[in-house]
């Protein structure tokens, strides 16, 4: 757990070497190596090059509006955006308890989301390394090259992520940027004629689900050498869990292990999540840095996200995927498994999980219910927290009396991953870059670390008026004529 | 007395002292609109509902019925006028659909798609305009206001209370609230005031309710603004 590569000491005498963009990620970044003459490495960073600013945007507009607005992050997974807000605002309408009906609405537009989120991102953005290799024909590793080679592991991907989205629409309105949930439940119930679509196809999506896990598995588990070791480092990890400590995607409390598995704290309500976490802003990304406050910048990172999540809970409620995740706790050994490649293997476990909860719930005659809403007593305060398919969302609002938002504060999931796809991308640079010839393939090995995370780049970067800027006027022969700097 | 006269081809019939618009939507045809309301004098600023008439450009919301008028609507050329009026009035305000409560329900964002608006081609205003929620009921959002003048017209012509106005000349022209501090919360508005239920944007909003109706279920949801039979008979 350092800091080794984040800054060179001489950068003005290296050479530069940009990935930009990052491909097959969410939204845009970039990863700049510098390299002095003989190709060793002295500086590697994962830059956050998009700018938004919704945590400053949503400030003076009415508190009903913010699931809807906050969503427009991302077009991946506003579902998780839109859950988080909603969860926050129900606690400042007073909706501590949710009727039966509203939150399992909510819980069935999740898991479709985490579903079609895990499907696209194992199957259109990750496969091509999975399956051809990391340094494989540039022209084909991709999900055209898949769908030539393998034609319905392809096929499987897209009707997977058709399936979630369809889930999406009948609890949300819209595939995309819908809205179904509001402050103290939601604005609609299942028909049982969606309800009866969905069963038409759910056991299939099951059973795609566990050959799904079957085939990351196997990749992982023939290739050992290179998955258990590919860009390894050791870290804290983080996840909401559910009673009993199941993994629970929609709702829990926080727990937190060190890189040994041991409980860091646990049962925590996430009302005090800013009591536990920070944030540090550095001068070269847009995303923020944080960590647990009880550990301090330099040892309290920590990841999120299906790994964490996999390994961090007791057990999973669903049979096929509790099997699963019992094959991958042996797999480990006994202690936690670090290697970012074992992302995919416990997203799949994930995904077969989110099918099957889907599965149960549209057996539940709750869906159908006609009481949607509660309202309480009107509280100033409210924080939401979901587990997100990369991992877990922090939304936090104060509203005043006139019902106008005055402060937000989102820690995306990306950005709790940030210091530790750095640290990933270190790792594979010193371990392939270093002191050899940079090729085409080996820079995809850099994202390849990156993709492991499933990064959502625009997600993470929303914060306004808190980044260190520096502005530079230069003339044409590059003289600085001004700048300005905010630190 | 009963006469005719004809609309895109259409025999269509009127009594004395019908305007076009009247006569057209008594007649089921619908000519786009958006400060005129069948329960109001008309006001004739939009121009949404701009016709020709004998050849001559009009608005019909103003211009009675006449014997023989031989008048165009649906043609290219006034629905290429209404949807370049419609971009300026989506550019001068804020509006951002996506994020709104009255999306579906909203008659300017219904317009826009009756008449195959497909980006606001113009540069934006992005005007900055405060949101009044001083009210403990109403919202009022600025950031959305066309100008039409049916709050105004409404508060004064059935409330009796004239709670709104609009202030300034030409381009600087906005919506005020009549109150010494400008505030809702300062007037006597309620819940129950027509100018509360009139306004066709976002402006105007009844607090707490956001996107309580699901998608699916809002009113241009169901159908185009062409076949709603509110456009035409009152909202």
């Amino acid at each position: 757990m350092t800091y080794q590569l984040e800054t060179a000491a001489h950068p003005e005498t290296l050479r530069r070497v940009a990935i930009d963009p990052v491909s097959r990620v969410e939204g845009h970044g970039k990863v700049t190596i510098l390299l002095d003459d003989q190709n060793k490495v002295h500086q590697v960073r994962l830059h956050i090059v998009e700018f938004r600013g919704f945590e400053k945007f949503i400030q003076g507009r009415p508190y009903w509006e913010v699931p809807v607005m906050v969503q427009r992050l991302c077009g991946i997974c506003p579902v998780s955006h839109h859950l988080a807000a909603s969860k926050a605002l129900d606690v400042i309408v007073g909706a501590r308890k949710l009727t039966a009906t509203a939150e399992k609405m909510r819980r069935l537009m999740h898991y479709g989301q985490m579903l079609q989120s895990h499907a696209l991102h194992f199957f259109h953005l990750c496969s091509p390394d999975l399956l051809f290799g990391f340094d494989s024909d540039v022209t084909k590793r991709n999900i055209v090259g898949v769908a030539m080679a393998h034609p319905e592991t392809a096929k499987r991907g897209v009707l997977l992520r058709r399936f979630g989205q369809e889930v999406i629409r009948v609890t949300a309105g819209k595939r995309v940027h819908g809205t179904g949930a509001i402050p103290g439940g939601v604005n609609k119930a299942l028909t049982i004629a969606e309800r009866d679509e969905l069963l038409k196809d759910i056991y299939h999506i099951v059973q795609w689900s566990r050959d799904a896990v079957q085939l990351i598995q196997k990749v992982h588990t023939q290739d050992p050498g290179l998955y258990n070791s590919f860009g390894i480092f050791r870290s804290n990890f983080m996840s909401i869990v559910g009673n009993n400590g199941d993994l629970d995607f929609y709702h829990g409390t926080l727990r937190a292990r060190d890189d040994n598995g041991k409980i860091i704290f646990d049962h925590v309500d996430y009302q005090q999540y800013n009591q536990y976490i920070e944030e540090e802003v550095r001068p070269w990304s847009y995303m923020k840095f944080p960590y647990f406050k009880s550990i301090g910048k330099e040892h309290g990172w920590y990841k999120v996200g299906p790994l964490a999540r996999v390994q961090n809970c007791c057990q999973i409620s669903t049979p096929f995927a509790e099997h699963e995740r019992k094959e991958f706790v042996d797999y480990a050994g006994g202690s936690p498994m670090h290697a970012p490649l074992a992302y995919h293997w416990t997203r799949m476990i994930e995904m077969l999980h989110a099918a099957e909860v889907i599965k149960e719930l549209l057996h539940d005659d709750d869906l159908l219910g006609s009481d949607l809403m509660v309202q309480g007593e009107r509280q100033s305060e409210g924080v939401g927290v979901i587990e997100a398919p990369r991992g877990t969302l922090f939304h936090h609002y104060r509203v005043d009396e006139n019902d106008l938002v005055t402060m937000a504060n989102l820690i995306v999931s990306t950005t709790n991953n940030n210091q530790a796809m750095n640290e990933a991308i270190r790792h594979v640079a010193r371990r392939y870059l270093h002191g050899h010839e940079v090729t085409e393939g080996l820079l995809n090995h850099i994202e390849v670390a990156i993709r492991a995370f499933d990064p959502c780049l625009s997600c993470a970067t929303h914060a306004l008026g808190k980044m260190p800027l520096e502005v530079e006027l230069v003339d044409p022969e590059g003289r600085i004529v001004h700048s300005l700097s905010r630190s | 007395m009963s006469h005719t006269f004809t609309l895109d081809g259409k025999v269509v019939p009127f009594v004395d002292g019908q305007t076009i618009i009247q006569a057209a939507s008594a007649a089921g045809i619908f000519i786009p609109h958006l400060c005129y309301h069948p329960e109001f004098k008309p006001h004739g600023s939009c121009k949404l509902c701009t016709v020709k008439v004998n050849g001559r450009h009009t608005a019909s919301c103003t211009m009675r019925a006449a014997p023989g008028m031989v008048v165009e609507s649906e043609t290219e050329e006034i629905n290429a006028e209404r949807r370049a009026l419609t971009q300026m009035l989506f550019v001068e305000g804020n509006h951002f659909c996506p994020s709104c409560e009255k999306s579906g329900n909203c008659q300017l964002q219904a317009t826009a798609y009756h008449l195959g608006m497909m980006s606001a081609h113009y540069d934006h205003f992005f005007p900055n305009r405060a949101v009044d929620a001083s009210h403990p009921d109403f919202l009022l959002d600025f950031n959305r206001c066309i100008l039409c003048s049916l709050c105004v017209r409404a508060s004064r012509d059935v409330d009796g209370k004239n709670v709104f106005a609009l202030s300034g000349r030409g381009i600087k022209t906005h919506l005020i609230v009549n109150a010494k501090s400008g505030q809702l919360a300062d007037t006597d508005f309620t819940l129950d005031d027509k100018a509360a239920q009139v306004c066709p944007v976002g402006v105007i909003l009844k607090k707490r309710q956001g996107f309580a109706v699901p998608i699916g279920e809002r009113k241009y949801d169901k159908a185009p603004i062409s076949e709603t039979a509110e456009t035409t008979e009152g909202r």
